[in-house]
């Protein structure tokens, strides 16, 4: 449903030229789905009540300025209550407000309906990355920011989608409802994509669900709106909306290689193949952290680069990255990274930087499982 | 006259000017001394808290880390509220009070003059803490001011110390609206019925129980976080069988009425200022008392809108957006009010009055802004973006900052005996009035495009905005040295102020010369 159809679709292109407000974006994105749209003109039309109240009570305000000043003059009037005055000017906001909370209200209902998904996927929060979990399909992958870090420290251009961009997008059909069920493992994070029209928090412990149905193809990008320690800002969502042949053969693509990451996990591998594959998890789940070089951040994050536990027995160092440390930053990776990442992972901090710690196997990790 | 008789009268002994050097504002009883000292406190922790604004927006100059990673940004954002918060506008408002309560009720002091030194000088140690915080491992607490747990769980050694500071804070707060809710009650002159105080005085009545009734609920909050993080508990802790939306709730029952204390005085301070300058009696007095008391009431049952999007059902948004929608028609009765007092009347537009404009004007911007935010479905988009920091901007520095600045102009001849310097104060206001809306407009387009807050860094299409508000915001933060300029140039001289200042003004405060005597209304007067 549209409302108000007659409305120009931005206050931005109203009070700016088309040619400036397509640099300058002064309104909420295009929107792609029913319900952003419906938000889209529920902004527009209370933005357009409130100008048309500020130009009413500030044009008589404006005037009261320039004519009743005493240097053109005028003299003060000394009346101080009106009756009829005050309770008009009660009433008209009253039903102002009504007739702005009657479209709110139906897409609140909106909103919240859940229910007849075709797709239900499980978003879970971790700092700083989100996990998804397509419930159905066993399908199920973390999904990373992708800007490198010569970007963000300026030491190299910054590309088209910098900070909006990751690894592995989250991949849904056109046309299709997906419901969302979202958690988060260790503080509150928020899932959040503007052109979708969907922002729901995701709290530890609890589980919120959304929904959205993107009307076309397209890739769709935003961040975590929740505050959530020190990479907060680098968290991005991107959303990939294909067709339905698109979205099967991704799905297929997923599966098998997901039946590979499980197979890995019987194999041995040699150092060389270890330590390349740990250092791509290292980069992306622990550096955030432990920083690229290994040194940490002095007094929040320890230094990993001469660590004893990087050279002690690695069944104490494989407990630790499995398990977490509990009431620390330090979180249990054991369901976030299989065996094969982990002992990769293991590895990579044994023996990077100078350390002289000893090489470990998948079987090791699955070993020390509990 | 003997010795013996003379200490046999109460008064003598309180009829000497003001006790000399340090001793004097560490010990102080008085009223006036001890306003003074509660603003003086606010212009230092403003001078703090504008210098993390600053490095925040050096930052965001444009897109990449430059200046201050992210865990230092996060701490400077985190300081940055508090301090401004809970250092700045409330000891403002607090300061303004403890000078202009007494002057407005023909009150000798305040009901506990004691209590009232006790309640300012837990301020610099709260201060203290929060600030040296900064120098310790780990740095200052880091997850926002509202503190939400899990994250809050996760922190160092300074979070601690903030939740004590916070509890030391919230103590003064409460024992300086006993102090200020009991001087109302009891101490008023003669003749003056509650229906015939200044609006000041009204406000700050309301304020003063709305602190009462909330101080001690953020105090329940950070409590449960301390013993969450020291003591084994499980409050906010799912892992524990806690839950952490419950902190939202618990804090935001204490946010939201907090967000009127921070306002409801300005509201006073604007009804003083506008009327002097409009040479008018002020618009619908009785229908200001009871907005002000309804606006203050609704702000018990509206915390919900600070939290849509963490999945409450729909019945839950719905109350609360109505309940929401309802604050806005007293709050726009106040604004119709004061035009109403401006038109027809005999209006000069002196620092002080200009000012009370721009807080009309631009307080409703902010007014808008929360309507558009009070919209729970629109607010899905809009939660926790920059559209809420340009609104929260507006009602806190456009709102309550540029009131203050108005009640400084203002009463600045009573409180130091010197007309401000009007052209300097004019320079102060352009600049500022100018500025600000550089520094906070473009916020709401950045919010609207998708651009998070509490992030030190940012996404391309959002490089254009931030640079103007960065450049806005040096320029309004150099503008605020004027103020300062003013001030002292008005303490040291200047053309030398009557009883009455301003030729419109009315009320008690009025009444005595100024500057005000250490001591006034030892007689008290009689009100018609
Ligand atoms: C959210 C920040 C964070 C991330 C991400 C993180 N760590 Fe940690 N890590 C910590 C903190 C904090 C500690 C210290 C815990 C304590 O207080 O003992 C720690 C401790 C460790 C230690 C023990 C260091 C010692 O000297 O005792 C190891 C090993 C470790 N982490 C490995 C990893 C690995 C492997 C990853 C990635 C898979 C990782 N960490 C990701 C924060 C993090
Ligand atoms: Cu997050």
């Amino acid at each position: 449903m549209r409302m108000l159809p007659g409305l120009p679709s931005s206050i931005g292109f109203m009070l700016f030229s088309q040619a400036a407000a397509a640099e300058w974006r002064f309104n909420l994105p295009p929107p792609q789905t029913e319900i952003a749209t419906r938000i889209h003109d529920i902004h527009t039309f209370i933005l357009l009540v409130c100008l048309a109240i500020f130009v009413v009570v500030f044009g008589a305000m404006f005037w009261a300025l320039f004519r009743h000043r005493k240097s053109v003059g005028h003299q003060a009037h000394h009346f101080h209550e009106n009756t009829t005055v005050e309770v008009i000017w009660t009433v008209i906001p009253v039903l102002i407000l009504v007739g702005m909370a009657w479209p709110a209200t139906r897409l609140v209902l909106a909103q919240k309906d859940t229910a007849d998904a075709d797709l239900t996927v499980k978003v879970t929060g971790y700092q700083w990355k989100w996990e998804y979990d397509y419930l159905r399909d066993e399908v199920k992958f973390m999904s990373v920011l992708a800007t490198p870090r010569e970007q963000i420290d300026n030491r190299a251009r910054k590309g088209p989608h910098y900070l909006l961009e990751v690894d592995e997008p989250l991949v849904v059909p056109v046309g299709r409802k997906v419901r969302l069920l979202l958690t988060a493992n260790d503080v509150i994070h928020a899932w959040w994509v503007p052109e979708l029209g969907v922002k729901q928090d995701a709290i530890p412990g609890f589980i919120r669900d959304t929904w959205f149905r993107a009307e076309r193809p397209g890739v769709f990008r935003g961040q975590c709106a929740e505050l959530c320690g020190v990479d907060h800002a680098f968290m991005p969502i991107v959303v990939e909306v294909r067709d339905e042949a698109g979205y099967q053969a991704w799905l297929d693509e997923k599966k098998s290689g997901m039946a590979r990451a499980a197979a890995d996990a019987e194999r041995t591998f040699d150092a060389a193949e270890l330590k390349a594959r740990g250092e791509k998890v290292y980069a992306a789940n622990c550096a955030a952290c432990h920083q690229a070089d290994g040194k940490g951040l002095p007094d929040i994050f320890p230094a990993l680069a001469g660590a004893a536990i990087a050279s002690g027995p690695a069944e104490a160092h494989i407990d630790l990255v499995l398990e977490g440390k509990a009431g620390t930053a330090m979180a249990a990776f054991k369901d976030q990274l299989n065996d094969a990442d982990i002992a990769a992972v293991v590895t990579w901090e044994r023996t990077a930087w100078g350390n002289q710690g000893s090489v470990t196997q998948p079987a090791d990790v699955r070993a020390r499982r509990k | 006259m003997d010795a013996h008789a003379t200490t046999a009268d109460p008064l003598a002994s309180t009829h000497h000017g003001a006790p000399r050097g340090l001793a004097r504002w560490l010990t102080t009883t008085n009223h006036k001394d001890i306003g003074t000292l509660y603003l003086w406190f606010a212009a230092v922790m403003f001078l703090v808290g504008g210098l993390m604004a600053m490095l925040i927006r050096v930052e965001l100059f444009e897109p990449g880390l430059q200046v201050v990673q992210p865990g230092l940004f996060n701490q400077l954002t985190t300081m940055h509220g508090l301090i401004m918060i809970f250092g700045v506008i409330m000891p403002a408002f607090t300061g303004f009070a403890n000078w202009q309560v007494p002057l407005m009720i023909g009150a000798p002091d305040m009901a506990f003059p004691r209590m009232n030194n006790w309640s300012f000088w837990l301020l610099p140690v709260a201060g203290a803490l929060l600030i040296g915080s900064l120098f310790l491992p780990g740095g200052a607490v880091a997850g926002g001011w509202t503190m939400y747990p899990p994250l809050y769980l996760q922190g160092g050694i300074s979070y601690d110390l903030t939740i004590f500071a916070i509890h030391i804070m919230g103590a003064s707060s409460i024992m300086g609206a006993i102090n200020i809710a009991t001087t109302i009650l009891n101490m008023r002159a003669p003749g003056m019925t509650l229906m015939k105080m200044p609006l000041f005085v009204w406000t700050w009545l309301i304020t003063a129980y709305l602190l009462i009734a909330v101080m001690p609920v953020l105090a329940g909050a950070v409590t449960m976080l301390l013993t969450d993080r020291n003591f084994g508990t499980h409050f906010f802790d799912a892992a524990g069988g806690g839950d952490p939306v419950m902190f939202q709730h618990i804090f935001w029952f204490f946010g939201h009425p907090e967000v009127y204390i921070l306002i409801l005085p300005a509201f006073g301070i604007i009804s003083s200022v506008i009327p002097t300058f409009a040479r008018k009696p002020l618009f619908g007095y009785a229908s200001m008392v009871y907005a002000t008391a309804s606006i203050a009431i609704l702000s018990f049952i509206v915390w919900g809108h600070h939290m849509f999007t963490v999945g409450m059902p729909a019945a839950a948004q719905l109350f609360f957006m109505y309940a929401t929608l309802l604050i806005a028609v007293p709050t726009g009765v106040k604004v119709f009010n004061w035009v109403a007092t401006m038109w027809r009347g005999s209006m000069t537009f002196e620092t002080a009055m200009l000012f009370a404009v721009a807080f009309v004007c631009l307080f409703t911007i902010g007014g808008f802004s929360g309507l558009v935010l009070a919209m729970a479905p629109v607010d899905i988009q809009l939660q926790d973006t920059y559209y809420v920091v340009a609104h929260f901007h507006y009602v806190l520095v456009t709102g309550a900052l540029f009131s203050i600045y108005a009640g400084i102009y203002y009463w600045l001849p009573k409180w130091t005996g010197h007309m401000v310097d009007e052209t300097l104060g004019r320079w102060h206001f352009w600049l500022s009035a100018i500025s600000v809306n550089v520094l906070f407009f473009p916020m709401h387009f950045l919010g609207l495009a998708g651009m998070p807050r509490r992030i030190p860094d940012y996404a391309l299409q959002f490089a254009d905005f931030n640079r103007i508000a960065s450049l806005g915001g040096f320029v309004f933060g150099a503008s605020q040295i004027l103020l300062l300029w003013v001030i002292l140039k008005c303490i040291r001289g200047g053309r030398r102020a009557e009883a009455k200042a301003w030729e419109g003004a009315e009320g008690l405060e009025w009444t005595v010369p100024s500057p005000a005597p250490y001591h006034t209304f030892a007689q008290p007067p009689e009100v018609k």
